[in-house]
């Protein structure tokens, strides 16, 4: 059937969010505000050591002596830090050990979210961490990565468990006064996920962290710490969602990867927080650090699809610290209505012979506004490096803007770069094409749109893939102009 | 006290020794308050991360010429385009020389800045242009706008093609110890018209010398301006260039930048699109060696709709050279089937040498073609080889492979004098006789 465009803008003003319900579970959920007594209470609340009670007051300390950035392009009302619970957990937080003992609502929930945790956990090969409100609710598959000697945990866990692991590379890559956010996220991070590969071992399935925002007026702030000892290899997936809400909701959280000798991570990410309604109220504000360092030939590769979010402020990167070492960034950030995006990556070449891959689609439509920041570095001694890096930009409607902000920096004569980008629209000729064939328009956009995302939906796992193409078109239904 | 200081002071001595209609005045001295507030620019700001300006504000510069001295033509003319009959308008120390120069008021203008601010005829022309497309946040030039009373003075009517080029030159002699220049030129072509003009700045001994010029250029309904920028001065010289181009319909400006010389150079480029059908073309070529900095940073606002604009630059870096690219292309929403082009390539030719390069599209429109790219490499080893096994030396083989990189540049080069005084020196800087004219 053949839509009207006035018939698809309103059945488009009536479809909401899919994910923006909220379950009434009971939280047990910290007053609001920020002072050194909230981070001790954090830290006490989750039996955690001394020393990292230490490390928290540490980055508090920073964090207060510190400035929010406004360098980005980006436009928002600054979070009032005083006005957001730092920690929330349903009130059944204790640890299960099987999936029955889980509170029911709970399990209605991510039911909702279409995660595979009760029968299909045996058939989707996923093990999962669920991480609610900040606290990790349940780890699936946990017994059966044992067996490997893997040891996938929420951080809390690890804390308790693995004091010297986490001790040693908590921070490292991402240090505490790295910037306002990081600090602010290693003064009172509730939870997360940690994920250690012993030497040698091929983790056998895939890894997965659920993040859900569910209680109002909280912030999320969760922090992932993956480590890949050498020679071994894990694939790392993280997917989000948040209830639909008025007021803005803050998350911020760190990923740390670290990618020891011949070893390789791959991180991909489908990031859907609720990005506001359409007139551009509420939303979640996305401010988060991800970087990885790899040791010799070792191999980093981020993959994001970005779909949420009211702002984001992102730039997963790579420090190209061994010989040989590869770093990678596939990225697609679509951007809609009222939403904001400025992403990228940081590639810094340290190594000899250290390659680095980006590639960045971004797709605004709307009244949105999507930014690519991308810093490719050559560092003196690091000779015979490579870059190759592409940054396309569709365009959808006059009202909305793209932006490329690469920085290019190399100081050592023996680099490659390359480097290019271009900004178009979807063509009146390829739409009409697909017409002709008896493709209607709002398929055509998708196809087209698919297309031009190819390079980047191919780098995902085939779980993840689906879900991707399913949530561009969603993001992008009503977008044509 | 530092610099800064000592400018605003020496701007309150310099005002009460000379008296300006007041609307001259008013702009001056809003100038030297934006100057006073901002300051010399930092690394913090974006505009200027990767170009460190301490050295330059360290240096006490001064704006007042003490001493004089005249100029032999014998002194200057390798400096002046000489075999081709041209128009010229020459300074010596910030001061103008009637002996090396060659003006006119026949039909058109082409004379002095001082004398257009002085005189009573000239007022409508300034007070419609002067200072009226210039950025007037930027600190340094406000603080031109403050000091700036002398320059080319450029006035072409209606339809009219100027026959000979216009060679704008300041020479500094040396004779005064860190001199600071602050040269203002303004050029106005009305409808219609064309005209070439060719722009240097040199420095006849090492002493060091600080030039801050800006130029505002105003190109009407079809006109076409073809401007060359020629940027070798020697190597204690600094230059802070900027050049502010208002565009009307159908209007063409090509500016080309070839900095070979100096210290430090900044160039700041920007074209103000405000009508339909307008063109703009930057190219530039970047030859450095030793410890020198060439920055440039572009800008064009495209801000109706049919327009183009093309960007090339090249650059070669030597020694411990540092090259800066920054090249924003703005596209509004109303500029819609804009078609903007930029190119950025460069060779780095020693381990010291350094470019940070920042190609940048801002893009409100939808129906456009924009694109950039930007490559960082070295000259292909197997086309050096194959020109050796020709029995071309390596230092020849080299220069002749740098050179065909930087040819596409001189391509669109106009004035055939001006091309082979480019690729003299692109000859001289590689340290080989050849000719080039090829």
């Amino acid at each position: 059937m053949a839509y009207t465009e006035e018939e698809l803008k309103k059945e488009l003003e009536s479809k909401e969010y899919a994910y923006g319900f909220y379950t009434d579970i009971d939280s047990d959920t910290f007053p609001v505000g920020l002072n050194e007594d909230v981070v001790r209470a954090i830290s006490q609340r989750k039996n955690e050591p001394a020393w990292m009670t230490e490390w928290r007051l540490e980055a508090y300390e920073a964090w207060c002596a510190m400035e929010e950035p406004d360098w980005a392009n980006l436009n928002y009302p600054k979070p009032d830090f005083q006005a957001i619970s730092y920690y929330s957990a349903p009130k059944t937080a204790p640890k299960y050990n099987s999936l029955d003992e889980v509170d029911p609502e709970l399990l209605d929930t991510f039911k909702k979210l279409g995660i595979p945790i009760e029968e299909q956990k045996k058939l989707s090969g996923v093990a999962v961490d669920i991480v609610m409100d900040s606290v990790s609710v349940a780890t699936t598959f946990k017994e059966t990565l044992a067996e490997k000697g893997i040891i996938f945990c929420s951080i809390s866990e690890a804390i308790k468990e693995y004091p010297d692991l986490v001790r040693k590379y908590i921070g490292t890559v991402v240090p505490r006064k790295d910037n306002y956010y990081a600090a602010l996220n290693s003064a009172v991070f509730s939870d997360g996920s940690f994920c250690y590969i012993p030497k040698g071992v091929r983790c056998p399935m895939e890894l997965s962290t659920y993040f859900r925002i569910n209680q109002a007026g909280t912030g999320q702030f969760e922090r992932t710490l993956v480590i890949a000892d050498e020679g071994s290899y894990v694939s790392y997936l993280e997917g989000c969602t948040a209830p639909a809400r008025d007021e803005n909701q803050l998350h911020a959280a760190v990923v740390e990867l670290v990618a020891m000798d011949h070893s390789e991570i791959k991180y991909s990410t489908v990031q859907n927080w609720f990005p506001g309604d359409a007139e551009g109220k509420g939303g979640v504000f996305n401010f988060v650090t991800k970087r990885g360092i790899c040791h010799k030939s070792a191999k980093i590769s981020w993959t994001q699809v970005e779909t949420g979010s009211a702002v984001t402020w992102k730039y997963p990167s790579c420090i190209l610290k061994g010989d040989d070492s590869i770093g990678e960034f596939y990225s697609i950030a679509v951007t809609n209505n009222h939403q904001q995006a400025d992403t990228g990556t940081k590639m810094v070449h340290l190594g000899k012979r250290t390659k680095s891959t980006i590639i960045s689609k971004g797709i605004s439509a709307g009244t949105s506004q999507n930014s690519y920041r991308g810093l490719v570095k050559i560092n003196s001694r690091a000779d015979d490096a490579r870059n190759f890096s592409q940054c396309d930009s569709l365009l959808m409607g006059n009202k909305c803007g793209a932006h490329t902000f690469p920085y290019i920096e190399v100081a050592n004569k023996s680099a490659q770069i390359e480097h290019e980008a271009t900004t178009s629209k979807i063509g009146e000729d390829q739409i009409f094409y697909c017409n002709q064939r008896g493709i209607e328009t709002e398929k055509a956009i998708a196809l087209i749109v698919n297309g031009f995302s190819k390079d980047v939906l191919n780098k995902l796992p085939m779980e993840f893939a689906v879900e991707a193409q399913k949530l561009l078109e969603i993001s992008l239904e009503g977008s044509v102009g | 006290m530092d610099l800064q200081e000592k400018l605003v002071a020496s701007y309150m001595a310099q005002t009460s020794a000379t008296a300006e209609p007041s609307g001259l005045a008013k702009i001056r001295s809003a100038a030297i308050e934006t100057f006073e507030q901002q300051g010399f620019p930092t690394k913090k700001m974006e505009e200027w991360k990767y170009t460190p300006l301490n050295k330059l504000v360290k240096t006490d510069y001064t704006v007042f010429p003490k001493k004089s001295k005249n100029l032999t033509l014998d002194e200057v003319q390798n400096y002046i385009l000489h075999d081709v009959d041209t128009f010229k308008i020459v300074f010596v120390d910030g001061v103008y020389s009637s002996f090396l120069s060659e003006t006119t008021h026949e039909g058109m203008d082409v004379c002095l800045l001082s004398a257009a601010l002085s005189q009573a005829k000239y007022r409508k022309v300034i007070e419609k242009y002067f200072d009226t497309v210039a950025d007037s946040e930027d600190s340094f030039t406000a603080l031109n706008t403050a000091f700036g009373r002398e320059g080319a003075f450029v006035h072409i009517p209606k339809k009219k093609r100027v026959e000979k080029p216009i060679q704008i030159i300041h020479f500094s002699t040396g004779v005064n110890q860190n001199l600071m220049l602050q040269p203002r030129n303004l050029i106005v072509v009305e409808a219609q018209s064309e005209v070439q003009i060719i722009e240097r700045h040199q420095s006849l001994t090492d002493t060091p010398v600080l030039t801050n010029v800006v130029t505002e250029i105003f190109t009407h309904k079809g006109a076409q301006v073809d401007y060359y920028k020629i940027q070798n001065d020697h190597e204690e010289a600094s230059l802070v260039d900027s050049t502010y181009i208002h565009q009307e319909k159908h209007s063409h400006a090509k500016v080309h930048t070839f900095s070979f010389g100096g210290q430090f150079i900044r160039n700041n480029l920007h074209f103000y699109h405000k009508d339909q059908a307008i063109q703009s073309t930057m190219k530039g070529i970047t030859l450095v060696e030793g410890k020198q900095l060439v920055d440039h940073h572009t800008l064009v606002h495209h801000a109706h709709p049919n327009s183009e604009s093309h960007q090339e630059y090249k650059g070669i870096y030597n020694g411990q050279s540092t090259g800066v690219f920054n090249g924003k292309i703005v596209v509004e929403q109303e500029a819609q089937k804009t078609n903007a082009f930029q190119q950025n390539n460069n060779i780095l030719m020693s381990d010291k040498a350094t470019i940070n390069t920042k190609p940048q599209l801002e893009i409100f429109a939808d129906d456009v073609r924009c694109s950039h790219g930007c490559t960082i490499g070295q000259l292909d080893e197997t086309a050096l080889f194959y020109l050796q096994t020709r029995g071309i030396p390596k230092k020849e083989a080299r220069a002749l492979l740098t050179y065909a990189f930087a040819n596409n540049v001189l391509a669109s080069v106009n004035i055939p004098a001006v091309k082979t005084r480019i690729n003299a020196l692109i000859a001289k800087k590689l340290g080989v006789n050849l000719g080039f004219n090829l």
